[in-house]
């Protein structure tokens, strides 16, 4: 394998304390090494660039039965937006729901190096497998959910969390998944009575458990089984003026538990898209809709043990897609534009709308607003991660974008002056307008590196250069000295990798793809447990009373779906 | 304003996909430029010229240029897409996709036009003596944004699904539709000046349709109001007007809610 070294850049490592020092950094055998233990290493050049680990990427809808539902039904975001083949690279397709070698190529692009899949419906785990393994370049790992899964609310209900945590980990070894998601915890079960849960304290019907008792019963098998990620939710009442009373109430669940792991994550509870979660208000009107981020970042900042993502609205049309079925069904009456639905028996289900985030109107400017609201009030930017939950709140392709927001006051003022219409009531009813801080590339560096790969639980492998992680290193072309009068520039060298290496090998060379990645692999992590004759026997009893297959089909089996895993070892048997 | 003429040479042995006969293309280059103009024959690339001949010259912008086309190009697609101004007369006929997205400018079809003519236009004329295909002035598969302004005049019969989501604009059929007019409409005008078979207006909320002749089968969420006497491209008329598609959601104005409207000539 090649050995490189990457010279003269500014580097940037939050976890070495490297804030832009100018030094080399060198991979051999695919793991970063000491610049001076390398002799005969192809040498680039990244004087005037910046370097910094590859990015993680902690939360994305990229693979999946939803998401190839929304390339199915969205025909016409492919239209005129196909670039063919050329040299190594495949054709490439869509926007908001890209094809896979799309997916892989922007993730390249960015210089991201892994992404967590966030949503994955057990039952249909094979398919997202298979389009993982479609993904060129990347590593990624994916999230079944549990929150609204039968077994997970009837051991909840009685409260048995060893037994819950025994069905975490068979579950995952079954669906080859990394950790536990829980979207609108009871709320899409109960939509199959007609019903939802707005609070945390409202009943799921016919299981007599709460949001509360859910979220809390998956924190503790979280922990109790150690794993490498903790508990990741996306809350009740996504999306609804006033739900920042209902966001409060579910990160305060956390208090009391503490992270178990052998991983160096410090949370225990990670809020996905907490834009959503932010509002106040009674309605979407001007006159009584308001940002609640600061109630909710006074709050997170006062706590160790919570982390959370930005989900920026990006302000684009884009595909909502969401295990969140109540909420889709709600969106598609908003906007009254196509709707795809389904149920996935026992265990979740899933809605797909179409959205248009219109700067013209109050409200997708305030939603703008109080995602970088959010990444601007943070205190430890380790905490806070930028996503665009894409491609809910926009596509995967404008990370660079809201980068340039967080990073750049002038380009703020720009939006609000001169992009978004109602940019003085935007200032009247958020905070954005206070908001002066500007990220700078060491705190971008945690927030969509370091910070991420250690609530992972993926710090020993991503998110820094120090010695022995995987050789995943990004060149941006963007000098920091001398590029910093137009924030242009910022989106532009994100999005624009001049160089990016995945686990030691050359993907891009000069800002193009020049290998799709020989060694891709799909993360999981396999929990092993005491044996649990009575979790055994309820998952033997479901699969012959419920199930529409079997257990021998429901199997995502590893040697052909997953043909390059690379399997994390937790053992909770103690 | 300066004509250029494409004369077919050859018949494709795959359908031509010819965007490139656009006059906003052809503005401002020369005829050996033009010549060298991609055309997509399958997943191959070939020059326009290898199809065509041509003779005259184009103008220096889009308003200028006259493209005319002598000859059947019933298996050339994609011609006039997307053009903003001037204008293109084919005499003979084509294949799909003639004047989609059109923005502008006018085009003269002097024989028939294949399915997907006028898909998405915004604005600009588009003539057809002869017949047009299916989904004539509709939206893109997938698109909730069909035709929303212009004009497409049709003297013959039109095929099925023409106007689906139309937004805007006006459609005028001389002869007779198939099945599926306006589904999804949501603003604009079609009049059909024959006879209509089923399925008119599912789905309507907002948006005229005028039928002259019969409509075979009429959809059960439309609700007679009552009868009006107008003027409809020129014809004088009594009309019963029926609304819907009461099925529905509608907006509302002034506290009256808005339906689509759907009148049938006496």
């Amino acid at each position: 394998m090649t050995d490189y070294i990457i010279r003269n850049g500014f580097v940037y490592d939050p976890i070495l304390g490297i804030n832009g020092d100018i030094m080399d950094v060198a991979v051999r055998d695919g793991k970063i090494v000491d610049a001076g233990d390398v002799t005969k290493a192809t040498e680039i050049d990244a004087s005037g660039m910046t370097v910094m680990a590859a990015a993680v990427d902690i939360h994305a809808h990229v693979a999946g039965p939803k998401v190839n539902v929304g390339r199915n039904f969205r025909p016409e975001e492919k239209l005129f937006r196909g670039v063919a083949g050329s040299g190594v690279k495949r054709m490439e397709g869509g926007f908001s729901v890209p094809t896979t070698i799309r997916t892989g190529y922007l993730y390249a692009r960015m210089g991201f190096g892994f992404s967590m899949e966030a949503a994955m419906p057990p039952l249909y785990a094979r398919h997202t497998h298979e389009e993982i393994v479609d993904t060129p370049i990347i590593d990624q790992g994916a999230l079944p959910v549990f929150g609204n899964n039968w077994f997970v609310l009837e051991y909840i209900k009685e409260n048995e969390v060893e037994n819950t945590a025994a069905y975490i980990a068979w579950l995952l070894a079954q669906t080859k998944g990394y950790g536990v998601k829980c979207v609108n915890p009871g709320g899409t079960e109960s939509w199959g009575w007609g019903m939802n849960c707005e609070t945390v304290d409202d009943v799921v019907p016919y299981f007599d458990v709460t949001p509360r008792q859910i979220v809390d019963g998956l924190i503790s098998a979280n922990e109790m089984l150690g794993l490498p990620h903790c508990m990741h939710v996306h809350g009740n009442s996504l999306g609804e003026p006033g739900n920042y009373g209902v966001t409060l109430d579910t990160l305060k669940i956390a208090e009391g538990h503490k992270p178990n792991n052998e991983f160096g994550r410090e949370s225990v509870l990670h809020h996905t898209h907490l834009q959503f979660h932010c509002y106040g208000g009674e309605s979407y009107a001007s006159k009584s809709f308001e940002s609640k981020s600061k109630e909710v970042m006074d709050y997170v900042n006062s706590t160790d043990n919570i982390t959370f993502d930005l989900g920026v609205v990006t302000l684009d049309e884009t595909t909502t897609m969401t295990a969140d079925g109540p909420f889709e069904f709600h969106l598609s009456h908003m906007n009254s534009l196509k709707w795809a639905n389904t149920d996935v028996e026992l265990e979740t289900a899933a809605g797909i709308v179409p959205f248009i985030y219109n700067p013209k109107t109050f409200i997708a400017g305030a939603q703008w607003a109080i995602g970088l609201e959010l990444g601007l009030m943070v205190k430890d930017p380790m905490k806070a991660y930028v996503t665009t939950d894409a491609p809910n709140a926009g596509p995967l392709m404008r990370y660079p974008r809201v980068y340039k927001w967080l990073m750049s006051a002038k380009a703020r003022e720009d939006m609000l002056n001169n992009v978004l219409k109602y940019g003085d009531s935007i200032r009247d009813r958020c905070y954005i307008g206070e908001l002066d801080r500007e990220i700078s590339l060491y705190e971008l560096a945690m927030m969509t590196r370091a910070g991420p790969a250690r609530t992972l639980g993926l710090g020993h492998m991503f998110g820094s250069l120090k010695t022995g992680l995987e050789g995943d290193i990004a060149v941006y072309p963007y000098n920091p000295e001398s590029d910093t009068d137009d924030p242009e520039k910022i989106e532009y060298a994100f999005g624009n990798c001049h160089t990016l290496l995945k686990g030691g090998e050359l993907i891009i060379k000069e800002g193009e793809v020049v290998s799709n990645g020989r060694q891709k692999r799909t993360f999981w992590v396999n929990a092993k447990t005491n044996e649990n004759p009575v979790v055994e026997r309820d998952i033997s009893e479901k699969f012959k009373r419920y199930y529409t297959v079997t257990q021998n089909n429901y199997t995502v089996e590893g040697h052909h779906f997953v043909p390059n895993p690379y399997v994390i070892e937790v053992d909770a048997t103690k | 304003m300066a004509k250029i003429t494409l004369t077919p040479t050859k018949t494709p042995t795959l359908r031509l996909e010819a965007e490139n006969i656009c006059p906003d293309i052809f503005a401002g280059k020369s005829n050996e430029e033009i010549a060298n103009l991609h055309v997509f024959v399958g997943k191959e690339k070939q020059a326009l010229g290898d199809y065509f001949d041509i003779a005259g010259e184009s103008g220096s912008t889009a308003a200028e240029t006259t493209i005319v086309i002598n000859g059947d190009v019933n298996r050339v697609k994609y011609i006039g897409m997307k053009m903003s101004a001037g204008e293109v007369i084919i005499n003979g006929d084509a294949d799909m996709y003639v004047g989609a997205w059109m923005t502008g400018g006018k085009i003269n079809a002097n024989g028939s036009v294949d399915a997907f003519s006028g898909l998405g236009m915004t604005g600009g004329e588009l003539f057809i003596k002869g017949d047009a295909g299916n989904y004539l002035g509709a939206a893109y598969r997938g698109d909730w944004r069909g035709m929303q302004g212009g004009t497409i005049r049709v003297s013959g019969n039109a095929g099925s699904d023409i106007g689906t989501f139309m937004r805007g604009g006006t459609i005028i059929i001389g002869g007779n539709v198939d099945v599926h007019v306006g589904t999804h409409m949501e603003g604009g005008t079609i009049i059909v000046k024959g006879d209509a078979k089923t399925r008119v207006g599912g789905q309507m909320v907002k948006g005229d349709i005028y039928v002259f002749g019969d409509i075979e089968v009429m959809m059960p969420g439309f609700q007679y109001r009552k009868d009006v006497d107008i003027e409809v491209d020129g014809t004088t008329g009594s009309f019963a007007l029926y609304e819907g598609d009461v099925g529905e959601r509608h907006g509302k104005s002034k506290g009256e809610t808005i339906y689509g409207k759907l009148y049938m000539k006496y």
